[in-house]
């Protein structure tokens, strides 16, 4: 009994505590924002926003309410953080590799890049990319074309817009693509275990996926085209590019920042996964007569995995929490958007605030839990 | 008998106890002003550095219209005009720093709305500076009018302010699509347009007179004609103190008067043995104008004396800089102008 209340007094009063302090904060909130007459509420996000964002990816109206200002600008910061994770993890993977490379050159430029680019602030490659590389890029007038289609200017980066006519026949062809590289995948391992057979899947995945989307062209009706940005004079000096799409520098500068840095991060992850796997292990799969991909494919890979997940893991989430420092260089995301001009205009800085911190915690436990997932599945199974 | 003493009593204890009360809510009327007396300063948020209005010179003095109405209000209840600490605000900080009471005056070039005056527990307390919303362009672009902008156009301005959503009235009452691009600091948005990154500036045009100096080549902007709003500029209180918004109005009211009836830092002590009633009460000769606030007599001869009257302000920091020399609206009424305070009786 005695032992009992021992255990359980300490987390009682730790509980009381916390319940206690929390409590405060709410209380000495509440009084003071009653004396100053703020009022408490979400109300507002159903108000008219009346402030226009530079660039979103869904319809977004200066008539539209708060909270659909608040998606607009979720969803800016999830392209920015999507399109850095996907482009941190290739250069990652790519410079890992590379610092094991046999080759004197690769070697140390890949160790190179990782130190000089981990060892700076964040934020001050970010202004180095916005003020110093975008800054110093031609008037549109005066840009060189890319290829002869995209020009990269001060003003951003003009691709050409791709224009569908049936477009949904062309992604059914795809799923079908899919669902045809799953079966066959099933069907090859069936076909291993049962008949010690092989099947050249990943040609049969590859002429799949280039032979379906091609058919919905011939014979689906699916036609693209494209259209390219062209030249517009606004004045006697200042010109833009209309049609096509227009990437703003600021999406440029920041996607460019947070990857540059966080690969080289993911580049130690994945580093540290291969040269966790004992040599040993290469050896004794090349002894039973695999050849060097099937070793990498079928040995060092999965090994190494379990290995580069967790950390990286953790790389991905410092980048998406990392792309807040968007407000610093005019980039339209949720900081700036939600939590800078809507806060400015209604006023509402608890409400908000909260609002913008749970939205961040909820986004980093999806990917830990997407993450979990993955690493759960490629994990040791005990049999 | 004794019941009815007994009544009494409680009676008389209890207006006693009303009384007491009543004193001692009347002898601590304004905890803004008796903190603000205590601490010894006045703590007056100001801009990041906007010429004219507050500006910040390499050893630190601020100095502009916006930081003299702070300086004033010093000079009111401390006595001391230079008794100020100034915290520069970006846009987005200003109304935070002020309700969460880290200063007690913001005079930050800070347009007078509805919203914000009902809404977020501020309270305004006047004009110092009649503004409205303007647009830069390069000269080279040979743009003389707004009605010459055309779709795909893009403007820089500030964050959080009335600018970005007065921008966005006019461009759709024109029917113009435009990109805005909205950074924190007014510097940012300067660096950006001097750039190229923007077709046009967008700010108070005072605040576009102003940061043109700031340009590589200011001579090579210009501002246009056109305004596009009204932006009555003046100082912000925290609601809820009645007594402290009533000093930093007055203290406002003060100056603008002042030049009205002609008093100057100059000739402020002279004036005392005017004849005019109504300058005797500004010098403090004649009347009881401090005490409703809590202060001495004199308190609006210190603004005089110390910061001067408006015209001077406005000679001193935004005149003989050469960011407006016209004074338009800002002139008084009596000279064609829209300034026009109550009087001080």
């Amino acid at each position: 009994m005695n032992n009992k209340i021992k255990k359980i007094l300490p987390q009682i009063l730790t509980l009381l505590f916390v319940v206690l302090i929390l409590g405060f904060f709410t209380f000495n909130a509440q009084v003071n924002m009653d004396n100053r007459g703020i009022d408490f509420g979400f109300g507002f996000l159903k108000q008219e926003a009346s402030f226009d964002i530079q660039f979103s990816l869904v319809e977004y109206d200066g008539l539209d309410p708060y909270w659909w200002a608040y998606v607009a600008a979720l969803l800016n910061t999830l392209l920015v953080a999507s399109l850095g994770i996907i482009l941190c993890t290739i250069l990652g993977v790519i410079v890992g590799v590379a610092r094991l490379s046999p080759n004197y050159l690769i070697r140390n430029a890949a160790a190179w890049y990782v130190e000089f680019f981990r060892n700076i602030p964040l934020l001050l490659q970010i202004f180095f990319w916005y003020y110093a590389a975008l800054r110093a890029l031609p008037l549109p007038q005066d840009a060189e074309p890319l290829l002869g289609i995209s020009f990269l200017t001060i003003k951003g980066f003009y691709i050409p817009a791709m224009i569908w006519n049936n477009l949904n026949i062309f992604l059914y062809s795809l799923i079908l693509a899919f669902i045809g590289i799953i079966i066959i995948k099933t069907y090859a391992r069936k076909l291993q275990e049962n008949e010690g057979k092989q099947l050249p899947v990943f040609y049969i995945s590859l002429g799949l996926i280039i032979i379906l989307p091609l058919l919905s062209f011939i014979i689906g009706g699916v036609t693209l085209n494209f259209e390219l940005p062209v030249i517009e004079q606004l004045s006697a000096t200042s010109f833009t590019y209309v049609g096509g799409i227009g990437l703003p520098p600021e999406l440029i500068a920041l996607t460019l920042a947070l990857s540059l840095y966080t690969a080289t991060f993911v580049a130690e992850c994945v580093r540290a996964g291969i040269q966790g796997i004992s040599k040993g292990q290469k050896e004794a799969a090349a002894s039973i007569g695999l050849n060097t991909n099937q070793v990498l494919k079928l040995v060092v890979m999965p090994q190494a995995l379990r290995i580069i997940i967790p950390p990286t893991t953790n790389q991905y989430l410092n980048l998406t929490k990392n792309s807040s420092l968007a407000a610093a260089i005019a980039y339209p995301d949720l900081v700036l958007v939600f939590a800078g001009t809507a806060l400015m205009q209604t006023g509402k800085a608890i409400e908000i605030v909260s609002i913008t911190m749970l939205t961040y915690l909820s986004l980093s436990l999806a990917i830990a839990a997407l993450m979990n997932w993955y690493n759960k599945k490629i994990e040791i199974k005990e049999k | 008998m004794f019941k009815y003493v007994k009544q009494l009593t409680s009676f008389v204890a209890m207006v006693a106890v009303l009384f007491a009360f009543s004193t001692e809510a009347m002898a601590k009327k304004s905890k803004t002003l008796k903190n603000t007396q205590k601490k010894g300063f006045v703590r007056c948020g100001v801009s990041q550095g906007l010429p004219g209005f507050s500006n910040a010179d390499a050893a630190g003095n601020w100095t502009g219209v916006d930081v003299d109405v702070c300086r004033a209000v010093a000079a009111a209840v401390l006595g001391d005009a230079n008794k100020v600490k100034f915290t520069p605000l970006s846009a987005k900080e200003r109304f935070t720093a002020l309700t969460s009471g880290e200063i007690d005056i913001l005079s930050r070039n800070t347009t007078w709305t509805l919203s914000r005056d009902a809404d977020i527990g501020l309270t305004f307390v006047g004009v110092n500076f009649y503004d409205g919303q303007g647009f830069m362009v390069r000269k080279s672009s040979g743009i003389t009018s707004t009605s010459q902008f055309k779709d795909g156009i893009s403007a820089c301005t500030n964050l959080g302010t009335t600018t970005e959503l007065n921008m966005r009235d006019f461009f759709n009452s024109k029917g113009i699509s435009y990109t805005p691009v909205t950074f924190e600091k007014a510097d940012e948005v300067v660096a950006a347009y001097d750039a190229g990154r923007c077709d046009t500036y967008t700010t108070d045009k005072s605040g576009l007179a102003a940061q043109r100096i700031k340009l590589s080549n200011p001579d090579e902007h210009v501002v246009l004609p056109e305004t596009i709003s009204k932006e009555p500029l003046g100082p912000v209180v925290r609601q809820g103190d009645a007594v402290w918004e009533d000093i930093v109005r007055w203290s406002l009211n003060t100056m603008i008067e002042a030049e009205e009836y002609g008093i100057t830092s100059a000739n402020a002590d002279s004036m005392k043995t005017s004849d005019n009633p109504a300058i005797k009460r500004l010098v403090g000769a004649e009347g009881e104008m401090g005490a409703a606030f809590g202060l001495d007599n004199e308190w609006n001869l210190r603004i005089i004396k110390q910061v001067g009257n408006y015209g001077e302000s406005y000679k001193r920091n935004i005149a003989d800089t050469g960011i407006l020399p016209d004074r338009g609206p800002n002139e008084l009424w009596t000279k064609g102008g829209i300034l026009y305070v109550p009087p001080s009786r």
